[in-house]
């Protein structure tokens, strides 16, 4: 069995005494470093209430996956002391995000954020996990920015700050009391990474670590295109097969012109596996990805999803069409609307919705159990409507007992996995003509991260209900 | 859809025939026979059983949980842990659970019934751990590589096994990393100045309290306890001074200024507090330690903590000096019915004569001492009852804390390592290849070592950080 190990020197990737960084990883941060080591000791204190005690900052995990909690905790200070706890990520793409909250040490000197409440910063309010889910790129950064990592061999390094005093700007020119390096990790150790290029099929496969055999996934983004690794590597660090699939390069979605047969063979890709229990397959996709695995489900002869994730998608997708073709519609001018930063707004592109099924996916004929996520404030798909459609078509059919949606208030389009940062609005190419937009996806941070959270939670359990135990109550007493 | 569920029936059945040849297609035949109902659908929850452990990257102080979940109410299964050493050994630890009633077995509620370890241990599958059988005999487990985490295979096999892991396939098994090493920790190797050393900087811009790590009379640079501590905010120097590079080549030992150079370093770090320096011992270390509390003119210590070590020595005598005086001794050593070293006498009694003991009524710093009662390679309980005396006579016995542990051996580490009652061991001045005993019961040798690094985190953190608010809130999880 293959084990991806980490090689990452923990100590390479910020001074030079030792080797460098690991290729790939997104850990330089040459600016800090020689804004750091240039402080000395005495000069840092001179301005700070303490000269020579220093705080004690922890983080706990100081390794983890990104979808688990940590603590974060400063001790040491003087008691009532406003402090202002930060963290920077430098990002692959080379941008600069970061949050900051600003708290007040109690009597004993403590700071804790798991318990007590923020005042302000980019982020308020009892948030344990506010340094995460409110992070945004740096003031002064390039606009309609999106943090996706693209190497899931290598962690996310948070570098979590304490300073002195309230502040909202210029923390990179100033020495922290404290700072210490986390790592949030897609992949847990001994997962396995597998380059897939069968079949005429593009992607890459994660297995969980174990003998097996394991539930299986079929993993699909949305309009966007690419191949992002990072929930099919979460998905496995959970204990499930998963399979990220390419089903298109960015901008090049009229060369795909894919049918069913690419996504068949995906599937199949997973269900053949001799890690993989065949009948135990299912399949989880996200807007565009989301439509697709309700087109596979509902029409495909040769594959049965053994239950289906649908995360903010739809089932506007006329029956016969190609993928180009129903995106091609997204096309419509007419109905785009422009909000007043002049971003895109999709969401009405696909309304009203139609009554006649032949203009749809026809859902009636889905026979495994569906699990739709969306957010009421989706400005890119009316996936709230659309829901709304399914259940009726479902009811109908008298399937409705295999339909669960989760429909979150303030929630917007792009529901990831728990403490990704918020995206209202975020640079996207256009389909065909290749042009760069800023597309808005809706969305109110606070509100969205909570649904992050808890739609990821309720997807695991769902995933795990279905693919791991099928026993009822019933037959296990 | 019958065939596939057929086809995982058997993948189990064939596990289980491996195991236990008819006795699991017994218990699946017999639940058709009770239920009559979907016995083909319990049988694919059987061979989905889910393990998690959590965190699956941890410091190698942190705790973590074991849950076992899918299987069958009643279900009797073995939880594994296995670890390849970086020198090339394999070591396991295991215990027998039977999962309740919801088929679920937690490793930090539930008793283990019987293996390497039993009673509820939240983390017996580690202090626990020993050689696989047939496995070179007297081994000690020691990283000495400390950039690369511990990894662990945790698995979970049908029924209560005690041997042939080997031959046969888990239910389920993960992976899980154990660091010495946090991240953004830093490492710097130091040769200036003729130092064997390296030095561990907690990541962060500092200024930090520092620290000279010291191991025993087995030399080498041994850097996981160093590694560890600067993960705790600690700047702590790992320093070989029984087998520096110096020594190596001139054939000369040390002498008082190679501690006094290892001591500048620190102090003349700009990242590190000069006046907020320690030194941790244990064993020959802890000789050190006393020697340079006591005596040094140069070094300012503090706090200091000795571990399994003993006051007495030629007062003020260089390290070749102590070294002879435990040789001369060496008429006392006794060996136990299995021929294992016992050099607990060498030092015994404890002298009257102040010119072989450390005058202890000389520290002027918080001094906390770690000793084993079944420690049989120094006389560390002895010894710590004389220090106390001497401390209480000169009026500086507010400064001591004693920590004294029952049926605790010699080599006490950081939580969860491993116990050995006894390993092959080399001493630095006669290269002699012999098995010695260190003591202690396995049991409570690990609780000790989990209860002392505790406290000796705390006991540092309130010396070298304390000021207007010490705590150990952060400490909690440990």
């Amino acid at each position: 069995m293959h084990n991806f190990t980490l090689t990452t020197d923990s100590s390479g990737y910020m001074f030079e005494e030792t080797t460098g960084a690991s290729a790939g990883s997104c850990s330089e941060l040459p600016l800090i470093v020689s804004e750091l080591r240039q402080k000395t000791s005495r000069e840092v204190h001179k301005a700070t209430m303490s000269p020579t005690i220093p705080p004690i900052l922890s983080v706990h995990p100081t390794r983890a996956l990104v979808d688990e909690p940590f603590k974060v905790v400063v001790e040491n200070l003087p008691p009532a002391s406003p402090v202002t706890l930060h963290s920077l990520i430098y990002s692959e793409d080379k941008d600069y995000w970061e949050a900051y909250g600003h708290y007040t040490s109690d009597h004993r000197g403590i700071v804790s954020a798991a318990e007590d409440v923020s005042v302000g910063g980019t982020y308020t309010g009892k948030e344990p996990m506010g340094l995460l889910w409110s992070l945004r790129p740096e003031p002064g950064s390039r606009t309609g920015l999106r943090f996706r990592k693209r190497i899931v061999t290598s962690p996310i390094l948070v570098h979590v700050s304490v300073y002195s005093g309230h502040i909202t700007q210029g923390f990179r020119e100033q020495s922290p009391l404290a700072s210490v390096l986390t790592e949030r990790w897609y992949m847990a150790p001994g997962v396995q990474r597998i380059e897939v290029k069968e079949r005429g099929v593009r992607g890459t496969l994660f297995i969980p670590p174990g003998p097996g055999p394991f539930p299986g996934l079929l993993d699909m983004w949305g309009g966007g295109g690419g191949l992002l690794e990072y929930r099919s590597a979460l998905l496995a660090s959970h204990g499930f097969a998963s399979l990220a699939l390419e089903y298109f390069s960015p901008g090049e979605l009229q060369t795909a012109d894919l049918q069913l047969q690419y996504f068949e063979s995906a599937f199949n890709i997973v269900k053949d596996h001799p890690q993989v229990i065949p009948d135990r397959v299912g399949i989880i996709g996200l807007s565009l990805g989301a439509l697709l695995a309700l087109h596979i489900a509902a029409e495909s002869k040769n594959i049965k999803p053994h239950c289906i994730v649908c995360i903010s998608g739809h089932h506007l997708f006329p029956f016969g069409a190609t993928i180009a073709a129903a995106q091609k519609d997204q096309e419509k001018e007419l109905k785009t609307r422009y909000d007043e930063n002049n971003y895109y707004i999709w969401r009405d592109v696909r309304l009203p919705i139609p009554s006649d099924p032949a203009e749809k996916t026809d859902v009636r004929k889905i026979q495994c159990p569906m699990l739709l996520v969306n957010g009421d404030d989706d400005q890119n798909t009316p996936a709230v409507e659309a829901a709304e459609d399914i259940a009726q078509m479902m009811r109908s059919q008298g399937n409705l007992h295999l339909l669960s949606t989760l429909t979150y208030p303030d929630t917007g389009h792009l529901i990831e996995p728990p403490f990704s940062p918020h995206f209202r609005a975020t640079n996207f190419i256009k389909p065909f003509i290749k042009e760069k937009v800023i597309v808005l996806w809706g969305g109110k941070t606070k509100a969205h991260s909570d649904a992050q959270e808890d739609s990821w939670r309720k997807i695991l359990a769902f995933l795990q209900h279905h693919l791991y135990s099928s026993t009822t109550p019933k037959a296990r007493l | 859809m019958l065939t596939r569920i057929v086809q995982c029936q058997v993948f189990v059945s064939g596990l289980c025939n491996k195991l236990n040849p008819g006795r699991s297609r017994r218990l699946t035949w017999r639940r058709t026979q009770l239920q009559g109902v979907q016995t083909f659908r319990m049988q694919n929850s059987q061979c989905c059983v889910k393990l998690s452990v959590q965190p699956s990257r941890g410091l190698v102080d942190e705790k973590f949980t074991v849950l076992v979940q899918n299987t069958l109410p009643g279900f009797p299964l073995t939880i594994h842990a296995l670890h390849q050493s970086d020198d090339g050994h394999t070591w396991e630890a295991f215990g027998h659970y039977t999962a309740n009633n919801t088929g679920t077995v937690n490793v930090l509620e539930d008793p283990s019934l019987g293996g390497t370890y039993s009673g509820v241990e939240q983390m017996g599958l580690l202090w626990s751990l020993r050689a696989v059988p047939g496995s070179k005999p007297w081994l000690r487990l020691r990283k000495m590589n400390i950039q690369t985490p511990m990894e662990f295979t945790i698995s979970v096999y049908q029924g209560h096994q005690t041997e042939g892991f080997n031959d046969q396939v888990p239910l389920a098994g993960v992976v899980v990393e154990r660091w010495y090493m946090a991240p953004g920790v830093r490492r710097v190797p130091i040769t200036e100045d003729g130092l064997t050393a390296t030095l561990f900087l907690p990541s962060g811009p500092g200024p930090f309290p520092g620290l000279i790590d010291l191991w025993g009379g087995g030399g080498q640079l041994v850097e996981y306890r160093a590694a560890l501590l600067a993960s705790h905010g600690i700047a702590a120097l790992a320093l070989d001074y029984l087998t520096p590079k110096v020594t190596l080549e001139t054939g000369k030992m040390v002498e008082n200024d190679y501690f006094e150079k290892a001591y500048r370093v620190l102090q003349q770090h700009p990242q590190i507090l000069g006046s907020r320096i320690a030194m941790l011992g244990l064993s020959f270390g802890t000789s050190i330690t006393f020697k340079v509390a006591a005596y040094s003119e140069v070094i300012k210590l503090r706090c200091a903590v000795c571990v399994s070590g003993s006051h007495v020595q030629p007062v003020d005598g260089s390290v070749k000096q102590i070294l002879a005086y435990f040789n001369k001794n060496s008429d006392k050593t006794r060996f136990n019915e299995e021929s294992q070293v016992i050099w607990r006498d060498l030092l015994l009694p404890i002298p009257t004569d102040p010119a072989f003991k450390v005058d202890m009524g000389r520290i002027k710093c918080p001094l906390m001492l770690v000793v084993g009662e079944d420690d049989q390679n120094w006389p560390a309980p002895d010894s710590a009852v004389d220090i106390k005396e001497m401390m209480e006579k000169a009026g500086n016995s507010h400064l001591l804390t004693l920590l004294s542990y029952p049926d605790t051996g010699h080599l006490i580490e950081p939580p969860y390592t491993p116990h050995f009652r006894a390993s092959m061991f080399k001493t630095v001045d006669t290269q002699q290849k012999m098995v010695v005993l260190w003591g202690g019961e396995t049991v409570a040798h690990s609780r000790a070592q989990e209860d002392a690094w505790r406290k000796i985190l705390v006991f540092l953190r309130e010396n070298l950080y304390g000021g207007t608010n010490p705590s150990a809130a952060s400490f909690s999880h440990l």
